[in-house]
């Protein structure tokens, strides 16, 4: 081995190069082919299997058309705009609760995480059982003496979809509170002692300083939040199915099933595009708030 | 010149990620055995030459020989170099022992080899004790030795230093410079120490390395350094309190050329100018030592006394214990003299000082070149 | 000091201010919203079902019985199969065990490269690798099934493990880089000096002292694997169907009388092993879904 001459641009940092395979075939191939093969077949008229023949938008027309897929839509935009209001509020003001110095701190904690590690599936299915409209809390609530009580979620089209939000939420927050509690934690304990000495109240220091300088974690949260949203299909498998008629459908359900169980590819295929360019765009701003331009420092 | 005595030989070499010029067309050659410092302030390149030598860093232009065999594009292992870092590096989940022998058994050395290689390395540090501990539980010092011990391990013929005393306190840093003059003394293997710490630099260094912006602003002995330094940067970078520094401009004063500070003529008769005396109305920087300045008034002899006296008030002391930094002014810009800490001063009193030109520095204001 | 007080003076008040029992109130009433569902699982897999018909989902067993649970293990029905969610349970391990070690193995190894040895274009493919992480699943299903088509191992547990590998590398990736690269950066350059090669210093330096990550990394697997529906259904084929899959189709089974009971302890059973490690890991959990949150 000679120290004299360069070497070569192919062979330095061979092994980490070999090592990075996998990432690099994930990425390209993956991330960016499939992708690509996508969004490309989304403008053809393919069915069952894919094919060449181009059709310009007559997928996303006729998706647009689809009674199925605007009630996706709409249960999505409902689901997100409260999970994400729910989540972030509750989640806040837990972790904010337990920041307060408080005994079993630990134990709290831990109960309110614990549906977090737990499957959307038996999420759904737990809620599916408290929420039935025969055994449920309907039902427990009348046998309390108050015989008109209505509470059956499941079985009503216009309020399934806030069915599906509680269990979501159950699952979900415990998350949020996590984050917030190490953000909370990573505030400057003489930000306290200087607020206490200057007499102002505590929930006026958490609106006016806490609250804007957690703004970090509340956009990462955002994020975190929002891309759980337009992956929302477990739950609804398991706690709705869809229904009651097509009153809790969601966007990814809508793909998988005109992909895999009714072969209609194009359609599929678009709805996942759509689903694409909404993540798109709640990214971009995300991307330039965090990565763009650069803080004078 | 005589290349069988060049240890490391650094040659026209530069660096730069993009736009950005870490090294710029650096040359250094570096004597069998000698000690030497490279100083500077932080961001100034000394850490990043270092790496260079050692391999750990590709450099753009230039070549590097150790013991007269290009290394340029070697391997770090392969440039028979060891280096010792600032927070030493030792394997945290490894025993003292396994730390030395790592290097030797990844190049498939045979156990009676290692052992007797690490045996011999832990005798002349004197850790045998210590050779089944985990680094976790040694003191800072012991970790210095660890630390030197696995470059001594592998037989190298230069040792690198990043650092190494940065992290401790004043005590310990004093008593392991100490030991590592000792170990130098003892082994006289070529040394490459990096620091930024000016004592560090004059206690240990055979030659220093001044460096500043990626470049060598002087190599040279450390009393050299001390007392000529090149340029404005370097006088001032070096001793402590600070070189006191008086822009003024060049006057003809007696015949011979002279300083004006603010209307106080300072005359440069005693002065050794580098090259030829600067024309009048020259813009100029006087140094000054706090420790070059004499008190307690002019000799009874004037003739046999080579300083100029002033006489002006004192504005503030500082006492430092052995010292006392006497502050006062020149033309209205303030000047700090070192005196005897039993001398006592006071505030507002009058204070006659007398400043040695022979030792003094003198630079172009615009360029800070020392003239 | 005050005359009125009767309590020793001390630096904190003992006694319960309106705001601490505020606060004390709010926590209690959020717990009981996170362990009713908890409490309703478990008392109902413990009931027999003509006192789930008579009761309210909320009471506890009057007589309790094992039975729900013995039938939900060995006997509950999928379509046309009574075995139970037994098969579904090994069919997660087959799955878990091999997805968890292999997506951990190339991830770690990733994100080691990605921090110590950066070459052209790394910073690249990781930054492909992150943002791809946000791109629905949906959008990379079909050709994925295309692909594993061509490759032969469509429907088979080489598929699904190759599917946990891909999906979880983003943030394992992410998780082991940002590890790496707060370790001291001078253990790395010292090995370097030792003559250690890009395997040596990864197994013999950096991964000894890397547990913790290796810990949390396992733990997020676990629990993401096990939790898994979409590419179970998707990837895994019939007879490799894991417990989530196998649990909603006995659940949501259209056929035969509703049991409840042993639907409820079906759903725990499937929920048992996230919940175990969950309880047993506690702030490495914790760790590991901040570690998600937190950008690199």
């Amino acid at each position: 081995m000679s120290g004299d001459r360069r070497p070569s641009g192919l062979t330095r940092n061979l092994n980490a190069k070999i090592a990075a395979v996998p990432m690099i075939l994930t990425a390209l191939v993956v991330f960016v082919g499939c992708s690509i093969w996508s969004i490309g077949y989304s403008f053809t008229s393919s069915n069952s299997l894919p094919v060449n023949e181009f059709v310009g938008l007559a997928q996303y027309e006729r998706l647009f058309k689809t009674s199925r897929w605007i009630v996706s839509l709409k249960n999505i935009a409902i689901y997100g705009v409260f999970s994400i209001f729910f989540s972030l509020t509750m989640g806040f003001l837990l972790a904010a609760l337990l920041d307060q110095k408080v005994r079993f701190e630990n134990v709290f904690r831990t109960i309110f995480l614990y549906p977090f590690a737990l499957s959307f599936i038996v999420t759904g299915l737990v809620w599916q059982w408290i929420l039935n409209p025969t055994f449920g809390i309907e039902h427990v609530v009348r046998g309390l003496g108050f015989e008109t009580f209505s509470f059956a979620p499941l079985s009503d089209r216009n309020t399934v979809i806030y069915a599906l939000l509680i269990a979501g939420l159950w699952q979900g927050t415990g998350l949020v509170m996590a984050i917030m509690l190490a953000g909370l934690r990573g505030v400057d304990e003489e930000i306290w002692k200087a607020s206490r000495v200057e007499g102002i109240p505590a929930w006026r220091v958490y609106v006016s300083v806490i609250i804007p300088m957690m703004k970090p974690v509340f956009v990462t949260t955002l994020v975190l939040i929002g891309s759980g949203i337009v992956r929302l299909y477990d739950l609804v498998i398991a706690m709705t199915n869809g229904g009651p008629g097509a009153s809790s459908e969601v966007p990814a359900k809508y793909v998988y099933d005109f992909m895999f169980s009714r072969g209609n590819l194009g359609q599929g295929l678009a709805a996942s595009t759509i689903m694409l360019i909404v993540v798109i765009t709640i990214m971009i701003p995300w991307i330039y708030i965090e990565y763009g331009p650069k803080k004078r420092a | 010149m005589n290349k069988h005595n060049v240890s490391v030989s650094v040659q026209d070499l530069s660096l730069s990620f993009g736009t950005l010029t870490i090294l710029k067309q650096l040359n250094l050659d570096i004597q069998e055995g000698e000690f030497l410092v490279l100083l500077g302030p932080s961001g100034c390149g000394k850490s990043t030459l270092l790496n260079c030598i050692a391999g750990l860093l590709d450099i753009t232009e230039g070549r590097i020989f150790i013991k007269g065999k290009n290394v340029t594009w070697a391997e770090p292992k392969d440039r028979g170099i060891g280096m010792v870092f600032q927070s030493y590096a030792l394997y945290p989940q490894m025993t003292v022992e396994r730390n030395l022998s790592f290097g030797l058994r990844v190049s498939g050395m045979d156990k009676a080899e290692i052992d007797k290689r690490v045996a011999r390395a832990a005798d002349i540090l004197q850790i045998q004790p210590l050779l089944h501990r985990k680094p976790g539980q040694l003191s800072g010092g012991q970790r210095q030795r660890v630390a030197i011990g696995r470059a001594l391990v592998r037989n190298v013929d230069v040792f690198l230093f990043d650092e190494p005393l940065s992290n401790l306190d004043a005590q310990l840093r004093a008593e392991l410079r100490v030991e590592i003059k000792k170990l130098h003394h003892s082994l006289g293997n070529t040394m490459i120490y990096v620091t930024h710490d000016q004592i560090e630099a004059m206690t240990l260094a055979d030659r220093i390395a001044v460096m500043k912006g990626g470049v060598i602003q002087q190599l040279d002995a450390p009393h050299e350094i001390y007392n000529r330094p090149v340029n404005r940067f370097v006088a001032g970078f070096l001793g402590s309190p600070a070189m006191t520094f008086l822009d003024g401009t060049i006057t003809a004063a007696n015949g011979g050329p002279a300083v004006n500070i603010n209307g106080t003529v300072v005359p440069l008769g005693r002065y050794g100018f580098a090259g030829a005396a600067p024309e009048a109305g020259r813009p100029v920087t006087l140094g000054v030592r706090p420790e070059h300045i004499a008190v307690g008034g002019a000799s009874p002899e004037p003739e046999a006394d080579r300083r100029h006296w002033v006489t002006d008030k004192v504005t503030l002391l500082e006492p430092t214990g052995a010292d006392t930094i006497v502050w006062s002014e020149l033309g209205g810009l303030p000047i700090t003299v070192r005196v005897d800490a039993e001398k006592h001063f006071h505030v507002g009193e009058p204070f006659a000082y007398g400043l040695d030109l022979t030792r003094a520095s003198l630079f172009d204001k615009a360029s800070g070149d020392r003239l | 000091m005050s005359v009125t007080s009767v309590e020793p003076s001390g630096a904190r008040p003992r006694r319960l201010s309106p705001s601490r029992f505020m606060i004390y109130a709010g926590l209690f009433v959020a717990a009981v919203y996170y362990l009713l569902p908890l409490y309703v699982m478990v008392v109902t897999s413990l009931k027999g079902m003509p006192e789930i018909r008579l009761g309210n989902i909320f009471s506890p067993p009057m007589e309790i019985t094992f039975q729900p649970w013995v039938t939900a293990w060995d006997s509950a029905c999928t379509g046309l199969y009574c075995e139970g969610l037994k098969v579904g349970f090994w069919n997660s391990m087959k799955i878990l065990i091999p997805s968890v070690i292999v997506s951990i193995a190339i991830a770690s190894v990733n994100g080691y490269a990605l921090s110590n040895w950066k070459f052209k274009g790394s910073e690249v493919f990781f930054t492909i690798l992150i943002i791809g992480s946000f791109i629905p699943y949906q959008v990379m299903l079909y050709p994925l099934v295309i692909i594993m088509r061509e490759l032969g191992i469509f429907g088979t547990l080489t598929a699904i493990i190759v599917v946990h590998t891909i999906f979880g590398m983003p943030i394992l990736t992410l998780l082991f880089r940002n590890y790496f690269a707060a370790l001291p950066v001078e253990l790395f350059k010292a090995a370097r000096v030792d003559g250690a090669g890009f395997w040596q210093i990864f197994l013999q330096v950096l991964a000894p002292m890397s547990l913790p990550i290796f810990v949390v990394a396992v733990i997020l697997q676990v629990t993401g694997i096990w939790n898994d529906f979409l590419f179970g259904v998707i990837f895994a084929g019939t007879e490799n169907y894991p417990m989530t899959v196998q649990l909603n189709n006995i659940v949501n089974a259209t056929q035969g009388v509703k049991e409840y009971n042993v639907n409820m302890a079906a759903t725990i059973l499937t929920g048992a092993v996230p919940l175990i490690i969950y309880f047993l890991s506690g702030r490495y959990f914790v760790r590991g879904i901040a570690a998600g949150a937190v950008k690199g």
